[in-house]
């Protein structure tokens, strides 16, 4: 099914490529150093920093995957935010913004390196830039055969021009022009997605419409009649809801490990908060991404919900999600489809523009966290050392090229060889599920070594291979699903195996990083002030207004947040 | 930072709003049939084209207070 665009949607998509490159331009002129470059000089306000720490993870993968799962699985989906973004944005602001920030670290490999020793930064510097260009590169791949398929364009062209784009301002305002830019994203995905809810939800019937029609999805698919509209009600056990998840395994593996494992120690949104123009603005920076994260399910995961309750019963606009050849929903479609359903000419424009902004902004926030981890903990590490910073910021321009031009690359690689992309995103899973550990141990525990550090964070990522290679989805075929080294237990599904095996990286990390730092040498105290929880002076809110202080904000959005999974009980 | 957020943020959704009402108000109303009836350009092009303004006066406002 293809789509013709009128005039006035090319019109919207136009005043939007040019205000962004406009940006690019203005903000040239406040580029000076290669601190304005990769930390934007660290002189933007707090609700900048917050929207963009938001709006850098809200790549269009994760709009379209996120409305997806919500027809997969419908309400269940909102775990996601409500247990496991929302309270890793809390804690990463409360508790350990101070070490990144008051480290002075530029990035997080380089407190890392601050904190235990060289060989831990090398490690988490290398694999962090390696996966960044790899998944620039498979959104960007997904960005094109969408494009293709919805309306017509050649995804050679789509792949060149976006990042011809990106590169483009990215080169021009360096860090500035891609928060910018994600703040514009965030209000255009806010624009774009509510009169699309609006409309879906008037489809169905209204809230209580859209719980009877997902009745009949939920018995229809074998499940009691609730279970695409409550999040815990079904998770006694794995087989009672459609994620083939049991509450301890999502609350530990997702809640805790991997959600906290990302929020917290993922560059590329650290690095927003990093940008901030205080201390006091840093820490509040996931603190108000925290606020629209927690809204956001209503936005994203609910025009899932009304795409499979409109399939499997229609309203009066005949919507149904298109099938694959193998017979299966194509749930990625349930965004871009609806759009074209519901949207006329004009508001077609506006959706669009959004989309497509998310998928711009998404590379960018790649490529700047690319171009810092590359210039200041590759380059300035081992391969020139005593460049002045003129030197750095041409460096970091050059890296941004090299990166796209990689992520391209990438992107190549994606089309034509779909196993190797399974396979290499296997392989950061396993790499970044034990991270959260050695960032807890080395912020709290003071007795932590380097040597602890780095053996834990290979013993982990160890762990999580036999793991996957012992264990394997009910119905998969052992291979890339798991299982190659014989499978000894069986999940009930995908992400039931994806949580424990972030269950065991994260305890297998932690545990040995604890035994083989006792058994090493401790890095003096003095070293460490500023970087460990007991050495570091406690922080005073004296002086901030109450929507200031980080404590009591986070403390109400808790509240909001166990409000939420209580009404969606 | 020389530029505040707020302006062009505020002028895009200013255009985008004034551009939707007007071709909400010229268009042929059959196609509406697919937003359910509403004349969505229109509605929404107003929503738009008023936060643009608020974020416009606000970022004004911080201007030239500085």
């Amino acid at each position: 099914m293809m789509i013709q665009l009128s005039w006035v949607d090319f019109l919207l998509l136009a005043i939007y490529a040019v205000f962004t490159m406009g940006i690019g331009f203005v903000l040239k002129e406040s580029v000076k150093s290669s601190d304005d470059f990769f930390l934007s000089g660290r002189a933007i306000p707090a609700w900048i920093t917050g929207l963009a720490f938001l709006s850098a993870n809200l790549g269009a993968q994760e709009v379209i995957g996120m409305a997806a799962s919500g027809a997969k699985y419908g309400i269940m989906t909102s775990h996601f935010y409500w247990v496991g973004a929302v309270p890793a944005m809390l804690f990463v602001g409360v508790f350990m913004i101070p070490f990144y920030y008051g480290s002075k670290a530029r990035s997080v490999p380089e407190y890392l390196k601050m904190r235990f020793d060289e060989k831990t930064r090398g490690l988490n510097a290398i694999s962090f830039a390696v996966m960044t260009i790899f998944s620039s590169g498979i959104s960007m791949y997904a960005m094109g055969l969408l494009l293709e398929s919805l309306l017509g364009w050649n995804h050679h062209f789509s792949i060149w021009f976006s990042a011809a784009f990106v590169l483009a301002y990215i080169f021009l305002g360096g860090l500035t022009s891609a928060i910018y830019n994600e703040v514009m994203q965030f209000f255009l995905i806010v624009a774009g997605f509510i009169p699309l809810v609006f409309l879906g939800l008037r489809d169905v019937g209204g809230w209580a419409g859209l719980t009877t029609r997902l009745e009949k999805v939920s018995t229809a698919n074998g499940f009691g009649p609730g279970a695409y509209t409550h999040a815990w009600s079904y998770m006694g056990t794995p087989q009672q809801n459609p994620m083939g998840v049991e509450w301890f395994g999502l609350a530990m593996g997702l809640g805790f490990v991997l959600s906290f494992g990302y929020w917290c120690t993922d560059f590329l949104v650290v690095q927003r908060a990093m940008a901030a123009n205080s201390m006091s603005a840093a820490r509040r920076t996931p603190l108000i991404a925290a606020i629209p994260k927690m809204i956001f399910p209503f936005l994203v995961i609910v025009p899932g919900m009304i795409a499979i309750a409109l399939t499997y019963q229609s309203g009066s606009s005949n919507f149904a999600l298109p099938k694959k050849p193998d017979g299966t929903f194509n749930y990625d479609l349930a965004i871009p489809m609806m759009m074209v359903q519901y949207f006329p000419s004009g508001m077609l424009g506006l959706g669009l523009t959004a989309l497509l902004a998310s998928f711009m902004s998404g590379m960018a926030g790649n490529v700047t966290a690319f171009n810092t981890v590359w210039t200041y903990d590759i380059y300035q590490a081992y391969i020139k050392k005593d460049g002045d910073d003129r030197h750095y910021l041409n460096v970091g321009r050059q890296a941004t090229v090299f990166g796209i031009v990689a992520s391209i690359g990438a992107a190549y690689l994606a089309a034509s060889f779909n196993n190797i992309m399974d396979m290499l995103q296997l392989v950061f899973a396993f790499v970044n599920a034990p991270l959260f550990a050695t960032f807890l141990l080395g912020m709290f525990w003071k007795r932590a070594t380097g040597h602890g550090a780095f053996i834990g964070l290979l013993s982990g990522t160890l762990a999580a291979a036999i793991h996957h290679g012992l264990t394997l989805p009910n119905g998969a075929t052992a291979g890339i699903k798991g299982g190659w080294m014989g499978a000894t237990h069986m999940y009930s599904s995908e992400m039931a195996q994806n949580f424990w095996t972030a269950i065991w990286a994260w305890t297998t990390c932690f545990v040995v990083t604890i035994v083989v730092s006792l058994l090493t040498r401790p890095k003096p105290d003095d070293e460490l002030r500023g970087l460990v929880y007991s050495l570091t002076p406690r922080l005073s809110d004296e002086g901030l207004s109450w929507y200031q202080k980080p404590g009591i904000v986070a403390i109400g959005v808790l509240i909001l947040i166990l409000g939420l999974n209580l009404v969606f009980m | 930072m020389n530029l505040d957020i707020r302006l062009p943020i505020g002028l895009m959704f200013a255009l985008f709003g004034a551009i939707l009402m007007v071709y909400g108000l010229a268009s042929d109303p059959a196609q509406y049939a697919r937003s359910l009836g509403i004349n969505m350009n229109l509605n929404w092009g107003g929503v738009m084209l008023v936060t643009g303004l608020i974020l416009l006066y606000f970022g004004r406002r911080a201007g030239s207070k500085a």
